[in-house]
């Protein structure tokens, strides 16, 4: 079979990205979560906290290091996949690239061997301090790389001179019309996925019968942030989908899958788009829905993607990866305020009391990670053909590797990848079966050795 | 001041610095690495704490590195990366073993460690040896022909030594007892290897790359740069020195050997500083040719002098806070 460099390339690319974003998302988000439990621990002296903080530092620690190792590869897929890229935007993607690289490096990456190693050589406060540092460091490096990202989206002060770009406002570069809005959506985004996570992995805990009050804190913990944080995530979101409809109209009529400019169009809610016929097959429609959400008027007009010309993304993949993150968002809606009224409600932490909600919940412990990469590829798979939003093609930036080499680091990447998310997800599922810590703050409820508990986790 | 002609500057030097303590810092944690196998159970876990609050910012400042060649010489940075895009690739694989390996060891049960323990091997030589290899390629122009394909797996074998020596000297820093023993043998195991490497390298160098020969063997600069190979040759004699004096490595001076590492990379390292300038690809492209636009630098400039001081204060800070031998990780 013939492949092609280009294609390959991408793939390649996507691949890593895919496998570097799940873990930022969860250490962006998780940090704070470790933060409020130390805060708690210090403030009401209660025990639990501090053996919540135990456990899910290690899990902590576990994802910062797949984020590091695969952040790395990152750093390096620029030049070695899009070399065009830096080439020629180099000028304005370097520098904001340059900040992550040393906000990362700044707070996060010195300080972490504190946080997670020095807590017995360092004062209570200087540990404290250095673990805000870590949390204020990953979300910063977060500003800046999806600076640069929104600046690709939504690209603005810059001008051409012969083919290479220059900076004429950094402030309009770095604050890009879609930063606000990418920015908002993805810092709640991770602490969605991470609301999600430790409420699963409780829950999970609790149907195996190896937890303890502490457990049971972070599981409401995560609860109240889902009941509130998710609603709020479909509220950023409508806002970005209207940012985007101003700066990459294209991007939408393909998200809603609208072929044909119309005045009140109806809402798609599914179908399978056909490229070649330029229509959605078996569309479920609800009329008029589309104009009311996009334009706020049951007539207003939606542009379709027959104004672009060829310069359209792939339809069905960003119609698709659409549906999956906002499905999975309004499920996250549902569960986080049922969960929310069970679990404030009933305070028996007993299995018993709450099997179905924690058998929905250990289901849904990753569903953030499906959330966020629908969300990326609805984001950048609706920006081609482009790389940089009608300024440089992603065809033009490519490497001229042969086919045969990307193909075989590709495989490389990906058999790596599956093995280590296997690794994962079965060290956390390890971690998470040893009998909870905090069950010696109850030694009388339940039946367990002594030494089996101190053994344990949490 | 022409900002045009500092600025380019600024960040090569920067860019040298970050990838010199690169070599120092992480070589010690691969070189730990490699030699992982050869201790038992339990002297894996002590060596794996030698290395355990320090290997993540340690693997930053290759990522700094290249950031700096990325941002400053963007044109550089996309023809380096393409001709050395399997090494790199086999590399990245190689730290991503490394550094999960670190975490999985401990956290994904006892029935895995010893995979892990393996894989963390592995990653570290596998690292070690792209690493070699892409200097080697780097410093013969890239061009890819045989002499610098040879060149090129000559250094891949050289760097792990290096890396092995450092490994073993901070183990004389950070441990004590049966381990701290197998230290110095590895240490004088591998001082030999490693001496050959640099002699055959310093040779090699400028038979492959006539340029360089230039520059270093015409009168008066082979005067001038008299002071690099002594202080090179004189470091190496301490090193075997204090590996061999009972006195030096009982009574506590064991970090000695680590300085004299020091040397010896902080002198290779001017002279391949000197090798190369003012290019930044041997015969394609000059630092000025390849930099940035002016003001991409300069924005980039002020966050660099902010930064860079600021991460050596608390690098130091961290490895006073950890000072001492090594105990057992724990969280808590
Ligand atoms: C919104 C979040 C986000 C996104 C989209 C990306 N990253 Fe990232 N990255 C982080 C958020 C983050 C982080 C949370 O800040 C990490 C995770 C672990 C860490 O050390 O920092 C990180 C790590 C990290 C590291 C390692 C830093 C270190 O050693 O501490 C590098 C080199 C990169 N990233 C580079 C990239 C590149 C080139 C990206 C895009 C193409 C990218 N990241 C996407
Ligand atoms: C925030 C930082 C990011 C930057 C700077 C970035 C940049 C890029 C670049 C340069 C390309 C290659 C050119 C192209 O094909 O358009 C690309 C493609 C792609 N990226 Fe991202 N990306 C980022 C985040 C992400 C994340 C987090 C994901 C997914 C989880 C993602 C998924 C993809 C996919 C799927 C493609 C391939 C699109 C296609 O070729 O059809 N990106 N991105
Ligand atoms: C009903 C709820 C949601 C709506 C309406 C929504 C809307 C959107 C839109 C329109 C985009 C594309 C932005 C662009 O053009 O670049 C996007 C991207 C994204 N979404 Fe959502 N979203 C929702 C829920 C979620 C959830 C629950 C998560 C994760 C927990 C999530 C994570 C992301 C991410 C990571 C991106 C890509 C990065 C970005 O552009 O911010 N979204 N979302």
């Amino acid at each position: 079979m013939d492949f092609d460099p280009f294609v390959l390339a991408r793939i390649q690319f996507a691949a890593n990205i895919s496998f570097h974003i799940l873990f930022p998302t969860i250490t962006i988000g998780l940090c704070w979560v470790l933060l409020y439990f130390r805060l708690r621990f210090t403030f009401s002296g209660d025990k639990a906290w501090e053996y919540a903080y135990f456990f899910w530092v290690k899990i902590f620690a576990l994802s910062f290091a797949l984020g590091v190792v695969s952040g790395i590869t990152m750093s390096f897929q620029f030049g070695t996949n899009w070399p065009g890229f830096m080439e020629r935007a180099g000028n304005i993607a370097g520098p904001l690239l340059g900040y992550e690289v040393l906000t990362a490096f700044f707070l996060e990456a010195s300080f972490l061997g504190i946080m997670l190693f020095g807590k017995e050589r360092v004062s209570n406060r200087t540990h404290l301090v250095a673990s805000s540092l870590v949390a204020l460091g990953t979300t910063a490096s977060a500003f800046w790389i999806l600076s640069l990202n929104s600046w690709m989206q939504t690209p603005a002060g810059y001008r051409i001179e012969e083919g290479v770009l220059f900076v004429e406002s950094w402030w309009e570069v770095i604050f890009n019309p879609s930063f606000p809005y990418r920015l908002a959506h993805m810092l709640n985004a991770s602490l969605l996925t991470v609301a999600f996570l430790i409420m699963g992995v409780s829950a999970w805990r609790a149907l195996r019968q190896v937890d303890g009050p502490a457990t049971w804190k972070v599981m409401r913990t995560g609860a109240l942030m889902a009941a509130v944080l998710a609603p709020l995530q479909v509220f950023i979101g409508d806002l970005h989908g209207l940012n985007t409809l101003e700066h990459q109209p294209a991007k939408v009529a393909a998200m809603e899958g609208i072929w044909e400019t119309e005045r009140g169009a109806p809402l798609t809610l599914f179908g399978f788009p056909d490229e070649e016929e330029k229509t959605t097959h078996l569309a479920i429609k609800i009329p008029k829905l589309a104009s009311l959400i996009l334009t706020h008027e049951l007539d207003g007009e939606v542009k379709g993607l027959n104004e672009f010309g060829d310069d359209i993304p792939p339809v069905a993949p960003v119609f698709w990866s659409f549906r999956v993150m906002v499905g999975v968002g309004v499920l996250m809606v549902l569960v986080g305020w049922w969960a929310t009224w069970a679990l404030f409600r009933r305070r028996e932490e007993n299995a018993e009391a709450h099997a179905w909600l924690l058998r929905v919940l250990s289901v849904m412990a990753f569903s953030g990670w499906v959330a966020v990469l629908a969300g990326w590829y609805v984001t950048e798979i609706g920006r081609q053909p482009w790389v940089v939003d009608g300024v440089l093609r992603t065809a033009d930036v490519v490497a001229d590797h042969s086919a045969a080499t990307v193909m075989g680091t590709l495989l490389g990447y990906v058999g790596l990848y599956a093995f280590l998310l296997v690794s994962y997800v079965g060290a956390l599922r390890y971690l998470a079966t040893k009998p909870a810590r905090s069950l010696s703050l109850m030694p009388q409820q339940r039946t367990m050795h002594d030494s089996e508990i101190t053994a344990g986790e949490n | 001041m022409d900002l045009a002609y500092w600025l380019p500057l600024f960040f090569a030097g920067a860019m040298g610095l970050a990838l010199l303590i690169y070599v120092l810092l992480d070589g010690y944690d691969l070189g730990i690495g490699m030699l992982l196998p050869f201790a038992s159970d339990e002297e894996k876990d002590v060596m794996v704490a030698a290395i355990g609050p320090f290997w993540d910012a340690n693997e930053t400042w290759i990522v700094l590195g290249v950031g700096i060649l990325l941002i400053a010489f963007p044109q550089a940075h996309s023809i380096v990366l393409t001709s050395l895009y399997l090494p790199v690739t086999l590399m990245l694989m190689g730290l991503i073993l490394r550094g999960v390996a670190f975490d999985f060891r401990v956290k994904a049960g006892d029935a895995r460690k010893a995979m892990w323990n393996r894989l963390f091997a592995l990653g570290s030589l596998v690292a070690s040896v792209c690493q070699g290899w892409m200097v080697g390629a780097y410093v013969t122009g890239l061009t890819g022909d045989t002499t610098s394909t040879l060149f090129a797996a000559m250094i891949a074998l050289t760097l792990p030594a290096l890396y092995i020596m450092l490994g073993a000297a901070w183990l004389l820093i950070k441990t004590e007892g049966e381990l701290f023993r197998k230290a110095i043998r590895w240490g004088r195991l591998a001082v030999f290897p490693m001496g050959a490497g640099l002699l055959l390298v310093s040779v090699a160098t400028p038979l492959v790359s006539p340029a360089i020969a230039d520059k270093w063997f015409s009168l008066p600069n082979a005067i001038g740069l008299l002071p690099i190979p002594l202080s090179t040759a004189v470091a190496y004699a301490g090193l075997i020195w204090i590996f061999h004096s009972k006195q030096i490595l009982f009574n506590g001076y064991g970090w000695l050997a680590f300085v004299a590492l020091s040397v010896i990379c902080v002198m290779a390292s001017i002279g391949l500083g000197y090798s190369l300038f003012p290019e930044i690809i041997i015969g394609q492209l000059t630092l000025w040719e390849a930099a940035s636009a002016t003001e991409s630098l300069l924005f980039t400039f002020w966050g660099a002098i902010i930064a860079l001081p600021a991460i050596i204060g608390y690098t130091i800070f961290i490895y006073r806070v950890f000072r001492g031998k090594a105990t057992a990780l724990s969280y808590e």
